[in-house]
This record gives C-alpha cells, sequence and structure tokens, in this order.
C-alpha cells in the first residue's frame, strides 16, 4: 500500500509537471505561441493548408497562411501535421475523487460534482493524451434526477480550484430507464429496494420534485417581492438544498443533461420539461434518438451520444451506429462522448463512424467532438473551433485525425502544452531509473527493518501495485453488475 | 453463361445494396455448388505480395485459383472489382458471440457456467446461430470467430478457472452444424491471480484483504488444478491399461486428457506479468500446449514467451495501462513490442458487441509502430495459425475456404466499406439489425404538429 501511493506520488511528481516544465523552459518572452506549417482543421472556416496560428495570452490571435512568428514566441513547427481545435467530451467522469453516484435517494440534486474534483487523477493525462481539452464532468445516472456537474478544462497538475470551465454553466444530471430505476443492480440482502422501479415512477418522481422546486420557488419569489415592497420582520424561507439547483433550472440558469435511452421515455422528458417550463439541454446517450429525431430538435434539446455501442443491456438493443449521422441529418445539434477514460482517448476515430454510418461530411464528423458539445455546454463562444479571439485549445496529430492512424502530438490549452508525446517518451528513462531507485531504496529499508526486529514481528505486507482503472464506463458496468453511474 | 455482376460505383450504395441483397437472397438458398469469380480488384493474399488487377475464383466453398492471369470459368458469377480491393475475412478469435445477446438480461447470457471447472463444456453448445450479433459484426469483414466459454469482456466478467472449450465457427449460417470450425479449438483457463484488492459489486466498492489471505487462495486453486490434471492424466492411463470391466466414464476427466496430452492447448487469461509467469511455469511444468490470452503486460515477460514459443491472443490496444506508472501508450505499442521480439500475436475484441472493432484496434497499433502487413496479418491469418487452422483459413490460396472480404479500401480504417462478403464461398449478406433500422427510421415521415 506504501509503494502504491509512492509509485502514485513519482507519477504525480514526475509527470505532472511535464508539461508545465515545457513550458518554463520554453517560456516565450511575450506570451506568444506560434503554431506553423499545418493542416489546420478550423471546423468553421474550411482547412488551412500550410498555415499558422498565433497565440497570444492563451488566445488564437490570428490564423493564415501568411503570418510570421514574432520575436520571442515559443515555436511550435508542426510541418505535415494536423491541426484541429481541442476535442470537447460531453460526457465524462474522469478526475472524480471516489464514486460518481450519491444513489442512496431518488433526487440527489444536492450532491455536487464539483466539490470532489481531483486534478491528480491520472485519467486527466490519459485523456489529453487523446486530443481531449475540456470536458463534462456529470454524477452518476442512479436517480432520476442526480447530482450537479461542471464542465472543466483538463488542466493536469494545476489545483482543483483551476480545472472548472470559467464562464460555463453548471448542470444537473438527470437519468431515465434502467440505471434510475435500478433494473440492472441486484439489492444485497436486507437491503430496502429504493422506489422508483418503473418508468413510471421515474417520470413522477421527476414532476414531484419540479412541483416542490416550483412551491419553494414561490415561497422565494413572494418574500423577496415583499422584502423589496419594504415589509419589516420577515422571516425567509428556509434554504433548500435539493431544491436550489432545480429553481436554477427552472430559471434557465443551469443546464439539464439527462441519460436516456429508450425513444418513450426521451418523449416523456420533453413533456414534463414543457409542463414545469424548463427546458433539457442535452439528451445524453439518446440511443434511440434516430427514432424520434424530429421531435428532439424541436425541443432545442442537443443528442450527445455513443459511436457504437449497443447491446449492452436491454435499452440499448436497439442502438445503432447510425445515431450520430441520422439525428443530426434531421437537425438536432449531436456530439459523440466517451462516458470513459480510455474510451475519450480516441474519440477523433469515434466520429470517424459518422462517415461510413451515415455519410457525414469530415467536417461535420469533426464537429461532433469539437464545436457541437462546445455548442451544447453553452461554452461555443471560447472553444469547439480555430478562430481568432477563441480560447487556444489545440489538438496536433501527425496526419488527418480522422484516420485511425492518427496520434496526437501535442495538446494545448490555453496556449499551454499539456501533453507533449515527444517529451513524454523522452522522460521515460529517467522516470524508470527514479521508480527503480526508489524501489531498491523502499526494499532496503525493509530488509533493514526486518534484521532490527524481533523475530516474531509480523512479516512486511506485501505492496498490491495493482491500481483497478475505472475502465469500465458507468453504463457499460451496468450492462456487466448494475452499475449505475 | 457468364452472369456478370456489375456495379458502377455510382449507383451505389441504393443500387449496390440492392442487388447485393437481392443476390444474397437468391444465392444464399443456392447449394454451395456456385462458381463466383472477382475481377479487376487489387487482391491482398497475404502468402504473397500484393496482386494488382487480379481474378480470384471460387468453387464449391474454396478458393480454386487467384492470380493476374487466371481465366474466368464460363458457369462463374462475376463481380466486377474495379477500384476495390480484396482481403481474407478477419478472424476474431476470442468472443462471447451466439453466447451473449444482451449483455445485462441474464435469459440471453449463456457464457459463465456456475463452478470452478467445467473442462467438458463446450461453447459450440450454446451459440444462437440466429444472434443479432452474427450480422452485425460479418458486416465489419469478421468472417469467423471463437466463442470461449468464462472469459470476461467489455459486456462479462471472467469465471470459473477452467471454464470450458472454445469453439471455432463462420459467422453465417443456419445452424452451429453448418456453421462450426472446430467445436473444439482450446480449453478456457482463468489463471487464479494474486489478488488482494478487488470490486465488489454488491456493495459498489473496492475490498482489500491481506496478501497472505490472497495468496492462500491463489496456492489451493493452483493446487486443485494441478489435482485436475493429475487425474486427468490416471483417467488416461486407468483408460489405456485398467480392467475394462471395472473403468467408469467421467466426462470432466475425458475432456481434460487432450490438454494433459498436449493436443489440445489451453487458454490461458492473465494480464499481468506475475501472474504471467506462474502460468507459464506451471503449463512448463505440466506439458501443456499454452496460448496466451489478454497478455496485457506481455511487454514484461517477452524472453519467457519467446523462449517458450508461446502466441498471444492480445486484448484491445485501446485499453487503459494497467499501472499509473506505466506508459500512457503501452497498450498501442505492445503489438508491435511483441512483433519485433518475434512471438506471434493475434488482435482480438474478448467481446460481442465490440468484435466489430477488431480492425479498429489493429489499425491502432499501426498509428503506434505495428506494420500494417503485421496488422493485417494479426487481424486475419495469425489466429488461424495459432488454433490450427491456417490449412484451412487466413490467406488467399487455393484449396482454403473462401471467406473474403471485397472492401472500399484498407480494411483497418475506419470509413472503409465492405462491399461483398463471401463465407465458405457463398456470397453473405451484409444486411443487419442495424442497417435495418436505420432505414427504416430513415424514412419516418415527420410528425403532425
Amino acid at each position: 500500500m506504501k509503494l502504491r501511493l509512492l509509485l502514485a506520488a513519482i507519477t504525480f511528481v514526475t509527470l505532472a509537471p511535464l508539461g508545465a516544465r515545457a513550458q518554463s523552459s520554453n517560456a516565450p518572452s511575450n506570451n506568444a505561441v506560434y503554431v506553423q506549417n499545418a493542416t489546420i482543421l478550423t471546423i468553421t472556416h474550411g482547412n488551412i493548408e500550410h498555415g499558422s496560428i498565433l497565440i497570444r495570452d492563451g488566445k488564437i490571435a490570428a490564423v493564415g497562411t501568411d503570418l510570421k512568428a514574432p520575436e520571442g514566441a515559443m515555436v511550435i513547427d508542426a510541418n505535415g501535421q494536423y491541426v484541429m481545435p481541442g476535442i470537447v467530451d460531453c460526457h465524462s467522469h474522469i478526475a472524480v475523487d471516489g464514486s460518481v453516484n450519491e444513489g442512496s435517494v431518488a433526487v440527489s440534486s444536492m450532491a455536487n460534482i464539483a466539490d470532489v474534483l481531483n486534478p491528480d487523477d491520472i485519467s486527466i493525462y490519459y485523456d489529453l493524451s487523446g486530443g481531449v481539452t475540456s470536458a463534462n464532468i456529470l454524477h452518476g445516472s442512479a436517480n432520476p434526477i442526480g447530482g450537479q456537474t461542471v464542465v472543466i478544462k483538463l488542466r493536469w497538475g494545476k489545483k482543483p480550484s483551476e480545472l472548472p470551465f470559467q464562464g460555463a454553466l453548471p448542470g444537473i444530471k438527470f437519468a431515465l430507464g434502467e440505471n434510475p430505476k435500478h433494473s440492472n443492480f441486484q439489492v444485497p440482502p436486507g437491503v430496502e429496494p429504493r422506489y422508483p422501479a418503473t418508468r413510471m415512477g421515474v417520470e413522477e418522481t421527476i414532476r414531484e420534485a419540479f412541483r416542490e422546486a416550483r412551491e419553494y420557488k414561490k415561497q422565494w419569489d413572494d418574500y423577496n417581492r415583499r422584502k423589496a415592497s419594504g415589509e419589516q420582520a420577515l422571516i425567509p424561507p428556509r434554504k433548500d438544498e435539493k431544491l436550489e439547483p432545480l429553481v436554477e433550472v427552472l430559471e434557465g440558469k443551469r443546464y439539464v443533461h439527462a441519460h436516456c435511452y429508450r425513444a418513450d421515455e426521451i418523449l416523456m422528458l420533453i413533456r414534463v420539461a414543457n409542463e414545469f417550463g424548463f427546458k433539457i439541454r442535452t439528451f445524453q446517450h439518446v440511443l434511440e434518438g434516430y427514432k424520434i429525431a424530429d421531435e428532439i430538435a424541436a425541443s432545442g434539446a442537443g443528442g450527445s451520444t455513443f459511436s457504437d455501442w449497443w447491446a449492452y443491456k436491454m435499452e440499448a438493443f436497439d442502438a445503432i451506429p447510425y445515431n450520430a449521422a441520422l439525428m443530426t441529418e434531421r437537425g438536432v445539434v449531436v456530439s459523440v462522448n466517451s462516458d470513459d477514460a480510455e474510451e475519450a482517448r480516441h474519440l477523433n476515430q469515434e466520429a470517424a463512424k459518422s462517415m461510413k454510418y451515415g455519410g457525414l461530411s469530415a467536417n461535420d464528423a469533426l464537429k461532433l467532438v469539437t464545436l457541437n458539445p462546445a455548442i451544447q455546454l453553452g461554452i461555443d463562444n471560447r472553444v469547439g473551433s480555430i478562430e481568432v479571439g477563441k480560447d487556444a485549445d489545440l489538438a496536433i496529430f501527425n496526419r488527418d485525425p480522422l484516420s485511425v492512424y492518427a496520434v496526437v502530438q501535442k495538446t494545448l490549452i490555453d496556449g499551454q502544452v499539456y501533453f507533449d508525446r515527444q517529451k513524454d517518451i523522452a522522460a521515460r528513462p529517467a522516470l524508470e531509473k527514479e521508480k527503480q531507485d526508489l524501489l531498491a531504496k523502499e526494499k532496503k529499508a525493509s530488509e533493514e527493518k526486518k534484521a532490527s526486529d524481533k523475530p516474531e514481528a509480523k512479516p512486511e505486507k506485501k505492496p498490491d501495485q495493482k491500481k483497478k482503472h475505472p475502465q469500465y464506463s458507468d453504463d457499460r458496468a451496468a450492462g456487466v453488475a448494475g452499475d449505475s453511474r | 453463361m457468364r452472369r456478370a455482376i456489375r456495379l458502377r460505383s455510382a449507383a451505389y450504395p441504393v443500387v449496390g445494396l440492392l442487388l447485393t441483397l437481392s443476390l444474397a437472397l437468391t444465392l444464399w438458398s443456392q447449394r454451395a455448388a456456385s462458381v463466383y469469380a472477382i475481377k479487376n480488384a487489387k487482391i491482398y493474399t497475404l502468402a504473397g505480395p500484393a496482386i494488382e488487377k487480379g481474378v480470384v475464383v471460387i468453387r464449391d466453398g474454396k478458393i480454386a485459383a487467384v492470380g493476374a492471369g487466371v481465366t474466368i470459368p464460363e458457369e462463374a458469377q462475376v463481380i466486377d472489382g474495379t477500384g476495390l480491393e480484396v482481403y481474407p475475412g478477419m478472424f476474431d478469435p476470442i468472443t462471447q458471440i451466439g453466447l451473449n445477446e444482451v449483455g445485462a438480461v441474464g435469459a440471453t447470457v449463456d457464457t459463465s457456467e456456475l463452478g470452478d471447472f467445467n473442462p467438458e463444456l463446450i461453447a459450440a453448445t450454446a451459440v444462437n446461430p440466429a444472434s443479432a450479433h452474427l450480422p452485425v459484426t460479418r458486416a465489419s469483414g469478421i468472417t469467423e470467430v471463437i466463442s470461449a466459454p468464462g472469459i470476461g469482456g467489455f459486456d462479462s466478467q471472467s469465471t470459473g478457472i477452467i471454464a470450458g472449450q472454445a469453439s471455432a465457427f463462420h459467422l453465417a449460417g443456419w445452424t452451429m452444424e453448418e456453421m462450426q470450425i472446430n467445436r473444439s479449438v482450446a480449453m478456457v483457463l482463468n489463471w487464479p491471480s494474486i489478488q488482494t484488492s478487488s470490486f465488489d459489486f454488491s456493495t459498489f466498492s473496492v475490498k482489500e484483504k491481506p496478501y497472505a489471505d490472497a495468496k492462500k487462495e491463489y496456492d489451493k486453486s493452483v493446487n486443485q488444478l494441478a489435482d485436475w490434471l493429475t487425474r486427468a492424466r490416471h483417467y488416461s492411463q486407468a483408460k489405456e491399461k485398467g480392467s475394462p470391466d471395472l473403468f467408469v466414464r467421467d466426462l470432466k476427466l475425458e475432456s481434460l486428457v487432450p490438454v494433459v496430452e498436449g493436443k489440445l492447448p489451453v487458454l490461458v487469461v492473465a494480464d499481468e506479468a506475475r501472474d504471467i509467469r506462474n502460468a507459464i511455469d506451471f503449463c512448463t511444468k505440466q506439458n501443456l500446449k499454452m496460448i496466451l490470452a489478454s497478455g496485457a503486460e506481455s511487454w514484461k515477460v517477452k524472453d519467457l514467451l519467446k523462449e517458450k514459443k508461446i502466441p498471444v491472443i492480445l486484448g484491445p490496444t485501446e485499453r487503459l495501462p494497467e499501472q499509473e506508472d506505466t506508459a500512457y501508450d503501452q497498450p498501442m505499442t505492445q503489438p508491435s513490442e511483441l512483433n519485433a521480439a518475434g512471438i506471434p500475436f493475434a488482435f482480438s475484441s474478448f467481446g460481442t458487441s465490440f468484435s466489430r472493432r477488431l480492425p479498429q484496434y489493429a489499425g491502432t497499433a499501426v498509428g503506434y509502430g505495428l506494420s500494417h502487413e503485421e496488422a493485417l496479418k494479426a487481424v486475419m491469418l495469425n489466429a488461424a495459425q495459432i488454433f490450427g487452422l491456417a490449412d484451412q483459413l487466413g490467406t488467399i490460396e487455393p484449396g482454403k475456404l473462401a471467406n473474403l472480404m471485397v472492401t472500399t479500401g484498407d480494411p483497418l480504417e475506419i470509413q472503409t466499406e465492405v462491399r461483398y462478403l463471401f463465407i465458405k464461398g457463398r456470397l453473405t449478406s451484409t444486411d443487419n439489425r442495424h442497417r435495418d433500422l436505420y432505414e427504416q427510421y430513415r424514412k419516418r415521415p415527420a410528425p403532425a404538429r
């Protein structure tokens, strides 16, 4: 255990500052970074061959073919390489300390993922290596109304307070279908099953919560009105942490990201939202979205789906890899998400599948993991395309990112290099040496301890080096054994 | 009379699709006596250099001829492959296809039997030929698979120590009898790993236990395993040399006899270097023919794998490193490392719904250093060699089964489409549940407002 912690610490100490070190060693004197000689996939203004991008103070200052590197700028030569906007993952659970599910209650809106962000989660680095720069960090799907969510930038190695995407609206997770009704979840013996257990109950839970939220809002509105009119000795309503986020939803200050599968439950939520006067920002997974794409488009909601996952549970049996393309064809703003630290490493590949399944153009395919998720998260004024004035969040590939052979070379956030493949490779021998030295030191210390200990002393507990990564996402695991993230 | 099947590329996909479908429907029902010729295509035989503008002749389920100057028989139905490429079909050597329809619905899952030692179980027994996964998977160019009991993957958990026998079969046919290639290609052995922490799904938390306890459990399992093999040897001797009157048949031990005789390989599932070493040591002492499966840390055990000539069926390249201080790209670079070390390996999905990602896993490895040629072999030929089926499958050579695909280009690239698919020499439909649903809902009129 001790060793494992030690190793984790090494990883952090030596890997984490890699980007930072790259920065400080190459720190430009005038805060300028210049990416040159690249094929630039702007997303909004076509592709530029042999183009350059000038970055100043973390923002894109100029894009074109006739630029010149300013004096003192840090130059990144991307000759023969492709630069695309940093990938935006609209459904992620990385950088979360511990479980993403507060599953004890059917409405867990008082829980907030932003409170448990862990900037040392190695998954952040893994996903940077796939070109991801922003991610929507969601609560799990154990409840019809789940916890609050937060959009982050993958600023690996920075403080927890520096992860959130400043200016992005917060969100809340809703969930419909098998996970909130615990279909694939075996309640341990002696534990009372939790309501709801049907899709009817899921709808009722959401309606009841919003009935309460409206009453609560009315109390506060009344109080504020009376206070404003000068009434004295008023007692304010009691603050309700569960209902506050729902009031924000009613006021349009918080986005709803609703986990869903079947067409009927999606239509249900559209009806409920209309009844109570709020909007669904995105339908997440939305694997049967293609069946009711017109209705989703009319509701104004976006659809954030998987590329080709299917059949891992009953409600995923009608999932088709044409979903993203068909919804796009019918006017829905669509993104392809990962829901999984590993899947996020190749969202470029996952986007390419919509060219094969449904015939999207190359640019529309790239939009699925850049501009469209940025629109869905309300951050498209900042990221999602390569345009002057936007944040310099970029992914540099050695070839066309829609090819299975493309490999990320560098990932930049706010103009800073957070992932550099060549630097990562170059650092490996030193890392390995450091690890072996530490292991030797640990071994020596433990031998010395053994020698000095009394003979009947307990033997040293063997280290457990195994680190189980959250390979399975909520929905994969749901198929396995009833996880319901 | 020579019937020409000509598709103008501009008319594709509508006309092409209809033609393909009608052809497939018409021809599927015919006896395998049909003769086909694919002409003007670039042919990657995997048995020599690619053939530009070549011809493949298929007769009675097998490849009859292949080459640039091959004469097309009069009776052949001809596919013009201008601008297209021909490859052997892909082979996914560890799946749960046919055993697992909907992962979370137990009634549709037959991957995992109760008990730790079930050598008598055979996957082929429970493979459902009508599974929706077969047409979906073959539409991506995968023509044959092995389904293995008890091996976990994307949507199932590993269960049992000796979990049963894996079966190889074609992804088309009316019955398993028609589909099967070999009902028993390997005995699945989930190597008992020393695990001090495990994830407990009932409480949804990580459970830790002392190393000594984990080691004790491990030793017990390995002893049990050794005991089963010893009993199988005794059983074999008793059958051969003992009195027939006293001999009592034992189905479990009977199934283990080919294993202890070294005739049936053991497919040993292990990931951590320590487990792999232990498994190799065990199999060496027991004289078992070992194939390593999954092998996340094979890169740490290259010398031993090479020395003992143990091939590896690799799990998906698209997975995370086993440990935090392992290089971030280790799962992607491992195939090229194994190849450089001269260790035979094949890619595999270890899944059901993800079997169609097989070419993606191979393509990703190419991005990280594996040669394209080796990657093709690792999804088409190597598994056939590792499981002793290369006399029938894996290359486009006369005499082999005609499992092949005609594609729009590089089969490892995500956007490439399979235009024609041959399984056992039959032109096989690439239609499937997903395309059906797509076509059906694409036609849905806008709802009334």
